[in-house]
């Protein structure tokens, strides 16, 4: 039956993807590669990945198909034709393929028990993570403490995006009042939408901290976060939602989730430990490596949410500058 | 054992994937734009809850069937402002329907 699902899910990404090569229009290409990221959360919960699945559909099919569609806003809506020909790059990608299929024939069966994957850190990690760590979901005590280092580069990693887009776009802050800016006709959508933001927020929370104990975590509650504040900010106007969260304070708070990230390390150090050892926190390394792990996964949520609405504001304060002119 | 819930909500479960179906046709067979947002959306809504009332009744009454509840509370907030702010903005762009967009003449006979 999981069989039939992957086969099912894989030839309907192929299709999509197929599909997002030939079109032509860019408004279309956006929502076709919302659903080839929720195609990939549908494979991910297959193979029992919750986390990821969880990941890809907020990031994936949630947030980066606004960032897109508020690109588009910006650049137009249909691909130029291409002037020189396509035959060197169908060489390469053809090769590159062949390669690539080459080298799947020496994977070992998929799915197996004894796979080398299976071999090298996880039976460590499942054998000694209820006695070290203590968390009922595995993947926060991988992610959060053995692999502690990797999360904040990956923290650092999205930080720089931020970095990068707002050095290159920057933000409008002075915002005309009179301006025409959110949906003042729709009402139905204003309601509902003062109706499911706290909702929304409500679910972040519960994702950031309920973490340890279920999916979710830092990346998916910053992430649904800034999905609540964007649709207040689509809805009733950029104007209005600088008012509630401020461009300079998302720049504040996107450093400040690294470093309360990077501080816990020091922290860690200060107290006789290695960078990052959660064990020296706290009286009992049990309880040490808990406390670690939620401040962290704080951080993570902080710079997270701090960062995706600092890109989307720096998007759409540009999209009303070109509006007006 | 097959039991009496279990019979129903393979019932409801049925009558969801059907209107799904039907919905997904509809998107395609339809003449125009509100038609066709106007089958998305009536079937999607109506699918959400015989769906999930099918999945509520297969679980033991416990956390699980409170979060399926917050979910369809969820899509049935959700789906139908979608579909409305959908249809709202076709026709504020100046989509006319099927049966405006035929010249006066012919009106009698559509």
């Amino acid at each position: 039956m999981s069989l039939l699902f992957d086969i099912v899910l894989l030839s309907m990404l192929a299709l999509t993807a197929l599909r997002i090569i030939f079109l032509k229009d860019l408004f279309a290409v956006v929502m076709l590669f919302g659903i080839y990221s929720f195609l990939s959360a549908l494979i991910f919960v297959n193979l029992d990945a919750v986390d990821v699945a969880f990941t890809e559909a907020a990031v994936g099919a949630g947030i980066s198909t606004v960032l897109m569609l508020s690109t588009l806003a910006l650049t137009g809506r249909t691909e130029e034709k291409s002037s020189h020909s396509s035959f060197l790059p169908l060489i390469v990608v053809v090769t590159t393929g062949a390669a690539l299929i080459y080298g799947t024939l020496d994977m070992p069966p998929f799915g197996q028990a004894d796979n080398p994957i299976h071999q090298h850190v996880a039976p460590r990690y499942i054998e000694q993570s209820p006695q070290e760590v203590g968390l009922p979901n595995m993947v926060t005590s991988v992610l959060a403490s053995y692999r502690g280092f990797d999360t904040l580069g990956e923290t650092v990693v999205v930080f720089a995006a931020a970095v990068g887009v707002l050095s290159l776009l920057g933000v409008r802050r002075k915002e005309r009042e009179d301006q025409e800016s959110g949906l003042k006709a729709h009402r139905v959508l204003r309601v509902v939408a003062k109706l499911i933001i706290p909702l929304i927020i409500l679910f972040a929370l519960y994702v950031q901290f309920h973490g340890d104990f279920g999916p979710g975590g830092g990346f998916q509650a910053g992430v649904i976060t800034a999905a609540a504040f964007i649709l207040y900010a689509l809805v009733f106007g950029l104007p209005q939602a600088f008012k509630v969260v401020s461009p300079r304070f998302t720049e504040i708070l996107a450093p400040l989730g690294v470093l309360i990230y990077a501080g816990v390390g020091i922290t860690s150090v200060l107290k006789g430990g290695n960078f990052l050892d959660y064990n020296v926190l706290a009286a009992d390394p049990v309880a040490g490596q808990h406390l670690g792990i939620l401040v962290i996964e704080l951080g993570v949520g902080i710079t997270v949410f701090a960062v995706m609405l600092s890109i989307f504001y720096a998007f759409a304060s540009q999209t009303e500058k070109a509006n007006i002119q | 054992m097959v039991t009496v819930l279990e019979v129903v909500s393979g019932i409801l479960l049925i009558a969801g994937s059907f209107f799904s179906l039907t919905g997904a046709v509809g998107l395609f067979r339809f003449p125009d734009f509100f038609t066709r947002v106007h089958a998305a959306s009536v079937t999607d809504s109506f699918a959400a809850i015989l769906l999930i009332g099918g999945l509520m009744l297969l679980t033991s009454f416990d956390l699980n069937t409170a979060k399926l509840g917050f979910i369809l509370i969820f899509l049935l907030l959700t789906s139908p402002t979608a579909s409305h702010a959908l249809a709202k903005s076709a026709r504020h762009g100046g989509l006319l329907s099927l049966a405006e967009s035929q010249p006066p003449s012919k009106k009698g006979s559509v």
